[in-house]
């Protein structure tokens, strides 16, 4: 349903008294605001996970025990996992959302304005709850993110608190998806149909479905995982009738999805940037929207996979074998449109487009690494090694990742009215392009030759291809601080981005002057 | 409903969320304490829930002011809407988390513990529902269906039926059905609790029948235990909208707030329906 072109935004009484400072902050309704604030707190978080993901891979550097001690690096896989996506990537994702939606469908602001600030308050108080887990008695928790039992039963404290952690982020989330969801469904300037709505904004509502699907999942879960350890129930103890397994079940149908929440905005961002850049519409939109609907439908029926090796029917590995196959047919529509995007376009290379065009090529070989994972017999060898490390490190860090620096490359210029400085970005494309391959890819030898995961110290073996994975972590954390300059660079001034600084641009959010008024569109915009 | 609204009201910037937040934080930090018999703990949790309180009622008294001051158009109002429902959506999929560790529990696990190598570690079990599992002491009785929990079926059947009569009596402007079908679905609301609650005196001084006793006593008390936190929740929602029906808040035409409120109470309904065959009867 769309608004009556009669209306106009209700503005406050007292508009133009706004708080200042850091009063502004805590208590603005504004989703431009808080998209920064999203991308700031993201920001953060990226800059501790990666500290986390450097003192690891000193660790790996070479066998034996250099710098931590092993309960010390199980904590840190832990915890980076954990900031890396509820931190990182999500809250990223959110950010742009919170930016990108309402300008992209012509609407004034966010559905919920003041339920969204509270989704991102929301944040950096788990964020302290679990961060701060790390200096409880015994250390943050240590079993993986996964958190399964029943290692994670017999944790101290922290765990406890991690879990009252997971379930604040998941309020935020949940509250997060409702306001983006009813957002397009009923923010939409006249005239934007469903089939006319921006490829960001379509991945978006698809993603806010299964958060909302997915997130009370988690929280019940890690409810009775609450229940187990304190208050004597037998969830997921075979003493009582429960089963461990439960758990992984439960976690999974959450989890699967979840990897799901991660890729999705990534694709929408890629099918925003490559049209632009190969200055051709996007090649299928139709099918790229089938394809988004078929991905997240099928995620709820693959969560089998992960854990083929803990026991089950064949017919219920063969079922999820097949299931998890299916998937490479959608997605592979996708790589398919946008190389078919690019065919014959003009093409120029801009920072954005080649993050975007990096993004095809090696979120291909996560998924392809994704399809080996998937074959039972293959994955009975594989589970829990670094196969499987690098399999979701190349469709998180050369999937996830790549696709948000290709949206902040892409979106900069409209957020602080200045032109991103395309020769630090081309540094910061290929130090990191070139290095994140360096850091990766050696860890499928690793995992292929049976180095198993979560070990602070290898046989001597395994050398080698670690000393190589490290010196590209290195390089690959080193080079994030050119971001971190071309970020500053661009908010501080440069040169004016004008209302659209990209001549094959197309969108309702190229009409509004870089950066947008307060309000976005305070009349919604006609659509011809 | 003084001024025509003018378009989709934006709020201005506001300190409850961040009130919610420190709320938040105080209530997981607290409970993490006290879960722990540490100091503070009890403390924090009290700090946290009156927070708490105190947001909602800033919140929800605030965002009924603009209602009230005619400040939300349709497209507001259709927002709502959506809201809620979806909001119900992530609540029955947070049951749809312990209705599958029920069925998990009852049709994998627990008659997989009798069969195969299980039979090594536990010689004797034989499986079956309901059961705390083959390593537990507990004996428990199960909690039967045509006793209490059908009484409690009809209860909440016919809160689920008098709220539909307030909101006809809503809708045709009877200002006295309205009230009288609200009160009459607080009462049976508040019926319910009370059983539910000598259900489980009954359940944890006679029958054995406690959170401890395996996975029966574990999905048992997660299901209606959430369930009654549910109702307890619908009927302080009720409690609500009956008294701003009795100050003139709803009009026929207008009345979102009820409508909301009588979803949940539906939503909750159905859950208990489901509760009844599959924890109760079956």
């Amino acid at each position: 349903m769309a608004i009556d072109g009669s209306s106009a935004i209700l503005e406050p009484a007292h508009h133009g008294a706004l708080p200042g400072g850091t009063w502004r902050w805590l208590t603005t309704t504004n989703h431009k605001d808080i998209g920064t604030l999203y991308l700031c707190f993201a920001a953060v978080m990226f800059l501790t996970g990666g500290l986390m993901a450097m003192t690891i891979r000193a660790e790996l550097f070479q066998p034996g025990l250099q710098f931590v001690q092993p309960e010390l690096f199980n904590q840190l896989t832990t915890l980076h996992g954990l900031i890396m996506i509820f931190g990182v990537i999500m809250p990223t994702f959110t950010g742009f959302a919170n930016w990108q939606i309402p300008l992209m469908i012509g609407a004034p602001d966010m559905a919920f304005p003041r339920m969204n600030n509270w989704s991102f308050w929301l944040l950096p108080v788990a964020a302290a709850l679990l961060i701060g887990s790390m200096f409880l008695p015994g250390g943050a928790v240590a079993g993986g993110w996964t958190l399964y039992p029943p290692l994670s039963i017999q944790g101290g404290i922290s765990y406890d608190m991690t879990i009252f952690a997971l379930h604040i982020m998941g309020a935020s989330s949940i509250m997060g998806a409702i306001n983006i969801i009813t957002t397009i469904l009923n923010m939409r300037a006249p005239g934007m149909t469903p089939m006319r709505m921006p490829m960001f904004v379509w991945t978006w509502l698809i993603t806010a479905f299964l958060l909302i699907a997915v997130m009370p999942v988690l929280a019940g879960t890690i409810t009775m995982l609450l229940t187990d350890r304190n208050f004597g129930t037998h969830f997921f103890s075979a003493a009582g009738g429960g089963d461990p397994v439960m758990f992984q079940h439960l976690f999974w149908f959450f989890g699967h999805p979840e990897v799901y929440i991660l890729i999705l905005p990534a694709f929408g961002i890629v099918s925003t940037v490559i049209p632009t850049f190969a200055r051709k519409p996007l090649f299928g939109y139709r099918s790229m929207v089938y394809a988004t609907a078929s991905i997240a439908i099928l995620s709820f029926i693959v969560w089998g996979h992960h854990m083929f090796t803990v026991g089950m029917p064949v017919a219920a590995q063969l079922f999820f074998m097949y299931a998890t196959m299916l998937i490479a047919v959608p997605t592979g529509v996708k790589v398919f449109n946008w190389v078919a995007t690019m065919w014959r376009g003009s093409l120029t290379f801009e920072t954005a487009m080649l993050f975007a065009v990096a993004f095809v090529c090696l979120f291909t070989i996560g998924g392809f690494s994704g399809l080996v994972l998937a074959m039972v017999p293959v994955d009975t060898q594989l589970q829990d090694t670094y196969y499987v490390v690098a399999h979701f490190h190349y469709v998180l860090v050369t999937g996830a990742l790549f696709a948000i620096y290709a949206g902040l490359y892409y979106w900069l210029p409209k957020w602080t009215g200045h032109r991103v400085d395309e020769n630090w970005g081309r540094w910061h494309f290929w130090l990191s392009a070139v290095s994140v391959n360096v850091l990766f890819f050696p860890m499928h030898f690793l995992g292929l030759a049976g180095m198993p995961r979560r070990i602070p110290d290898y046989a001597l073996q395994f050398a080698d291809f670690n000393r190589i994975a490290s010196i590209g972590g290195f390089v690959f954390g080193a080079s994030q601080i050119l971001l971190l300059i071309v970020i500053v660079k661009c908010v501080r001034g440069g040169e004016p981005a004008g209302n659209c600084p990209y001549e094959g641009a197309v969108g309702l959010e190229w009409t509004l002057s870089s950066p947008p008024p307060y309000h976005s569109f305070a009349t919604p915009p006609e659509l011809e | 409903m003084s001024l025509p609204p003018k378009g989709y009201y934006l709020p201005a910037p506001s300190h409850w969320p961040i009130v919610g937040s420190i709320a938040l934080f105080l209530l997981a930090l607290g409970a993490t304490l006290a879960i722990h018999n540490l100091a503070g703990g009890g403390f924090l949790l009290g700090a946290g829930a009156a927070t708490l309180a105190a947001m909602l009622f800033g919140w929800f008294g605030k965002v009924i002011g603009e209602s009230v001051g005619g400040l939300h158009d349709a497209q507001v109002e259709a927002s709502f809407r959506w809201g809620m429902a979806w909001f119900i959506f992530s609540e029955v999929m947070f049951f749809a988390a312990f209705f599958g560790a029920l069925f998990y529990g009852r049709v994998v696990a627990v008659p997989d513990l009798a069969l195969g190598d299980s039979r090594l570690l536990w010689p004797g079990y034989a499986g079956g529902w309901p059961s705390a599992g083959p390593g537990l002491k507990a004996v428990f009785t199960p909690m039967a269906a045509w006793g209490l929990p059908a009484v409690n079926t009809l209860v909440l059947l016919s809160s689920g039926a008098t709220v539909t009569w307030a909101h006809w009596g809503l809708k045709l402007g009877r200002p006295w059905q309205l009230e009288l079908g609200l009160t009459l679905t607080v009462l049976l609301g508040m019926s319910f609790i009370a059983l539910q609650a000598s259900e489980y005196a009954e359940a944890y001084h006679h029958m054995g029948l406690t959170l401890g006793a395996g996975i029966y006593g574990a999905t048992f008390f997660m299901l209606t235990g959430f369930h009654g936190l549910h109702v307890t929740l619908g009927t302080l929602m009720l409690i609500t909208i009956l008294g701003r029906a009795r100050v003139g808040h709803f009009t026929p035409e207008r009345h979102f707030a009820f409508e909301a409120v009588s979803w949940y109470w539906h939503f909750v309904d159905v859950v208990w329906l489901l509760l009844f065959v599959f924890v109760y009867w079956l």
